[in-house]
Order: C-alpha cells, then structure tokens, then sequence
C-alpha cells in the first residue's frame, strides 16, 4: 500500500500553463477528491499520476518509488475513466482480465481474481457478453472491475458518475463508498460534483485556476472555506457573500448587512488584518426565515424553491441586495410576501479585498 | 387533408427521388437489362442481329482466349487485392499521428491515386521498359542485364499488378485513417496502464477496431481489380501472346475491334457474375468470422 507524493508540479501546453507548483501528500489508504469547476486542470493532475500526461516540472512519488519517468503500466494504478473506456471487441471477462494477461498473469488466477471482481460488483451473468450489449451504470462496474482485479496501489477515478443518470449515480456513489472500505487502498477521484467529492472523500483538494485553492476534510471545506472561491464554489446553494463594513464590538467583528450596523460574528477583531474592503459570507442555512421587523433584516421573497425537505428563498433587502436564505420544507412563504431575516452571524465569514477568508473560533 | 390531396402531395414527393430515378434507371438498369437481352442475339455495331440463345455463352466456354483472359484476370486479382488491403493499412497505422513527416507522407502516397491511367502507364512504361527503362538504367550501371517486365508472359502480370498497387493505395489508406481516428482515444490510454505491448494494442483494440473497414476496402478492391483494363490496354495491348488480356480488355476487343458486340455483351455477364459471386462469397465469409 502506498501513498503519494506529488512536489512542485507544472504542466503546460505550448504557452499555455494548466498547472501550476502543485504539491500534496496522500497519505496511504487514503480517499482524496480533487474538486473544481472545468478547465481548472483537475483532470490533467490525475492523468500526470496515471501517465496519460507528461510532467513537465516537479515530481511525483508512490510509495518509495519516483514514476514520473515510468511509463503507466509500470505505476501500478489503475484508473476507471468517465466514458468507461471498455475494449468494445472484448467481453466483460476479456476487459477485465486483458491487464492480467499482458503481464502473464497465471491463468488460473486471472479467473479467480475476475470471478472475485464480477461476484463484488455483480456482473457475474454478464461475464460473456460484450460492453454494447450493457447499460451505463453495467458498463462504470465492468471499467471499476477491471480496475480492481489488478490489486493496485492506486485507483484513480475520473469524474467516473458523471455520465449516469441521477438516480443511478447515488447508488453507484453508495457502492464505491462501500467497495472503498472493503479495498483498503489509496484512492483518488476527479469530479466537479461537490456532493460526491463531501460523500466519498477523506479530503477534498479543491483547485481553480491552475492551483489548489484548498486541501481540508470535507467539513474543513464547508465550514472554514480558505478563500472566497471555496465558499462559493462548495456547498448548493452557494454561500451568500455581500459586501460589509466591519466594526469592532466587544473584540469581535460586527459587520453591516442592508444598511443594519451591528451584527455580531463569531470573528475575533484581533485575528482580522487590515483590509481596504470587506465581504461576509453567510449559508443559506445561516439565514432564516422569521417575521418582519421583528428580525435581524427586512426583505422581500423574489422566488421561492420547495426542495421537499426544506425551502429556498431567494430575496432582497431594503437596499437591493440579493441572498438566499433557507425555510423548514412546509414554509408558506410566497414570492412577493415581505418577510424578516434571522441571522446565524456566529456562523458568518469574512473575507478581505484579496478575497482570504476568516471565521469564527472553533467553527468546525 | 382529404384522401385526394393525400395522394397529390405523395405523388409531388416523388418529384424529389425523380432526378436520382432518371439517371439511375436509364445509365444502369436499363443498360444492364439491354446487355443481358444483347448476350442472346449475334449482333454487330451495324444493326445485325439474330437470336441465338445461349450460343455466346457456350462459345466462350470453347473459347482458349477468353478462358486465358478469366485466367489472368483472377491471377491479378489474387496480385492486388491483397496488397491493396494490408499495405494501406500498414501505411496508416505508421502515419498516424499529427506530425509534419506524418502528414507529408499522407499525402505522398495520396498523390498517386488523383493521376489517371494514361499519366500512371506513362510513367511505368518509363520504369519498367526493358530497352532504355529506369530499372534497365541502373542495372546496367552495375552489370547487370535488363528484366523484361512487360514482355515476359510470367512477369507481365506482376508488372501490372505493382503498377496497380503504386496507383490505387492512397484510397484505402485514407480510409483506414480515417477509421483508426474513430477509435476512442481513452481506449488507448486504458490499453497502456493495462501494460499492452505495442504488438497485443495493435492484434487486440486497433485490428478489431478496423475490421469493418479492412472487409469494405477487400470487397471494393476485388470489385474495382476485376475490371482491370486501362494499364495493360495502353502498356501492352494485352501481350505477350494474351499473357496480360484481362476480361474486360478481351470485351473491349470483341465488341469494339471485332464488331461482335452480342459475343462482347455474353463476356460481360460472365465479369458481371464471377464479380458479384467473389463479392457475397467475401461478404458472408467475413460477416461468419465477425460473428
């Protein structure tokens, strides 16, 4: 088993930079996600591991060993790819023993390891047919198979649910969650959908722009986001961020929302730097729904989402700034209706003009 | 819409196929039924014509020429349609790739096939000549004595057969490259963190890959091959002693020299029907062994 160890990465195609100085310790075992919107090069980190992609600085170790300069097949990772990537002509047994064959793997041990990884993933009645003859969701277990039946160190997935549908995508998420506990092996997946990198991940890297903008477990993301990206970027609805003044109040930071001064946050002034402008982010769960002028702001609902479970409104405030706050699922709330505000400030951010955020002690 | 207009508008829509109808009808089927009905009458270019049943065809069956012209049609074919298919297909897994050299070489080989025949024959002629040719040249700059390629009757056809090659191998290799740029790439990319070598990517994803395309350019080649007429017609005029008539030169001669164009059309049946015969043969031999 083997962790991984990537130091000073880069890459770019001709003039144009992809990644920058990338650097991260994967500990062994570990479930790392790599989150980010497209193009932000999450992708080409991963094939850099797999071997798909040249290094063009830095490097990157598995276990003891520098593979860089090695060749994919030499890595031992195995990869599961977003559109399957099943050898068409094969069948289900064929692509999941071809990898076991080229390295003459012992016969009679290619078909215990595929009869092990068809019983797993239940493909057992389907072990003769061919990929064309299989749904999406048979075809994502056939390509997780094949990964599987290599004992690899390393398993690299990428953005292997988005092509299912929704439905089969939690389940699939489900059994990946459970086919990770059972594997003990290091794992990393790919994906923009924060819900999968929250549900699957021990940590989640979060990139943008050629860099990571943030390596923490999944509350660490959600709850202490590093930058004013994360926390727009992490969590659905997006985190409201408005603009604020802040004032010192008893040694915490007490900001200005839709022409309100003096809502105390959970930030100690002391831990804030001196800032040219400021922007507090408050969840839509921090802002609830109460009764006009009896709560913290006044608003007017503009549109109003009833998820089932809870209720989305999206509104204005007494200066036109727009947020959205969250109701219980049987909210009566109707677009048009004025309504108060309560708000969670102990749970609110701040983020100064270069955008770095600051929270309140012990938010976890 | 009334059952009235309802007709109307299904008429005007055959407007649309008419043009194709026309043509097709009146250059291929029309032309095909009239030869088979030409094959059963002793007719000449001047309007002579007498019904003889099947006496063309089994003249033919007596005929040493013809039987010589089947011979050799069938020996080119075997020549070329096997090089035709794998040639290309080397050629365009070698280029492949989006390079400069790539690219140049595409085209090198394209080239060949936009020249016609008559460019094409000028230029082996050229080659091959025996008194005077390329090939003569630069043996005897080391000694060595000339090769009669075009008036060996044991080398004519082989003669033709390469001619045949150089000229007609741009069209399936592009096909083949264009097939092999359907292959998904992530394929590839999951064959070499499956640790396949060069050899197993080529026998076990690309090959099989291609098969549609290798049966389709096998089946157009014998098609096109057995048609041979142009380079022995302007090289050799089918010598020596008949050792480079291919059937449709010997139909060439029978209707257009001899005048003896119901004989002429019963040699064409006969092309017509040993074409279709290798062509479902082929067809169904490769459908079995894709299955």
């Amino acid at each position: 088993m083997s962790g991984i160890e990537i130091r000073g990465v880069s890459k770019a195609y001709g003039q144009v930079s992809v990644l920058e100085d990338i650097s991260l310790s994967i500990a062994v075992n570990e479930f790392i996600a790599f989150l980010g919107p497209s193009g932000c090069g999450k992708s080409t980190l991963l094939r850099m591991i797999a071997g798909l992609e040249e290094v063009d600085g830095g490097e990157i170790r598995i276990g003891e060993r520098r593979v860089d300069n090695l060749p994919p097949g030499a890595r031992g990772v195995a990869m599961v790819f977003q559109n399957y990537a099943l050898y068409p002509h094969m069948t289900i047994a064929d692509n999941m023993a071809f990898g076991l064959k080229n390295i003459g793997v012992d016969k009679a041990e290619i078909s215990r390891r595929v009869a092990d990884a068809a019983r797993i993933l239940e493909l057992e009645p389907y072990l003769g047919r061919k990929p064309g003859e299989l749904s999406g969701g048979q075809k994502q277990r056939v390509a997780i198979g094949r990964a599987i039946v290599k004992n690899p160190e390393l398993f690299l997935f990428d953005e292997p649910l988005s092509n299912l549908d929704a439905a089969l995508r939690m389940r699939t998420r489900l059994e990946l969650a459970q086919l990770r506990r059972r594997l003990k092996a290091t794992m990393i997946l790919v994906t923009h959908d924060q819900i999968e990198a929250m549900t699957l991940a021990d940590r989640i890297v979060v990139m943008k722009d050629r860099i990571i903008q943030q390596v923490g477990t999944p509350m660490e993301i959600y709850s202490r986001p590093a930058n004013v990206f994360v926390a727009g970027f992490v969590g659905s609805p997006p985190m409201n961020i408005l603009k604020t003044e802040i004032a010192d109040e008893a040694g915490f930071a007490s900001v200005t929302l839709g022409g309100h001064t003096g809502i105390r946050t959970g930030i100690r002034m002391d831990s804030l730097p001196a800032s040219d402008h400021w922007r507090v982010g408050l969840r839509p769960e921090a802002i609830r729904i109460g009764v006009p002028d009896q709560s913290d702001l006044n608003a007017t609902v503009e549109f109003v989402e009833r998820l089932g479970e809870r209720t989305l409104v999206y509104a204005r405030l007494e200066d036109g700034t727009p947020v959205t706050a969250e109701d219980s699922g049987l909210s009566r709330v109707r677009m048009g209706d004025a309504v108060g505000l309560k708000l969670n400030a102990a749970a609110a951010h701040l983020f100064n003009a270069q955008g770095v955020g600051y929270h309140a002690d012990g938010v976890e | 819409m009334t059952a009235v207009a309802r007709k109307k508008a299904d008429w005007s829509n055959a407007m649309f196929v008419a043009p194709f109808l026309f043509v097709y009808l009146s250059l291929l089927i029309y032309p095909l039924l009239s030869g088979m009905v030409l094959s059963l009458f002793k007719a000449d270019l001047f309007g002579g014509r007498e019904f003889v049943g099947l006496e063309n065809f089994s003249r033919l069956m007596r005929d040493d020429i013809f039987l010589q012209a089947v011979s050799n049609t069938f020996y080119f074919v075997l020549l070329t349609v096997p090089p035709l298919t794998v040639i290309p297909l080397i050629l365009a897994l070698l280029l492949n790739r989006t390079t400069r050299v790539a690219a140049f070489f595409r085209g090198v080989f394209f080239s060949s096939s936009v020249l016609s025949v008559t460019i094409v024959t000028l230029i082996w002629r050229m080659i091959l000549m025996a008194d005077g040719g390329f090939i003569t040249n630069i043996r005897a700059f080391f000694g060595l004595p000339a090769i009669p390629f075009l008036s060996d009757p044991n080398l004519v056809m082989i003669s033709m057969a390469m001619i045949t090659v150089w000229w007609c191998l741009g069209l399936p290799m592009m096909l083949y490259l264009s097939a092999l740029q359907q292959v998904p790439r992530d394929i590839y990319e999951a064959a070499e963190l499956d640790n396949s070598s060069w050899w197993r990517t080529l026998v076990f994803i690309t090959l099989p890959s291609l098969y549609r395309t290798v049966v389709l350019v096998a089946i157009f080649q014998v098609v096109l091959q057995f048609q041979l007429f142009g380079q022995p017609q302007l090289i050799t005029q089918g010598g020596p002693n008949g050792a480079s008539r291919p059937i449709v030169l010997f139909i060439f001669e029978v209707g257009f020299r001899r005048w003896d164009i119901g004989y002429a059309a019963a040699a064409s049946q006969i092309l017509f029907v040993l074409i279709l015969i290798a062509t479902v043969v082929q067809y169904f031999v490769t459908r079995k062994r894709a299955k």
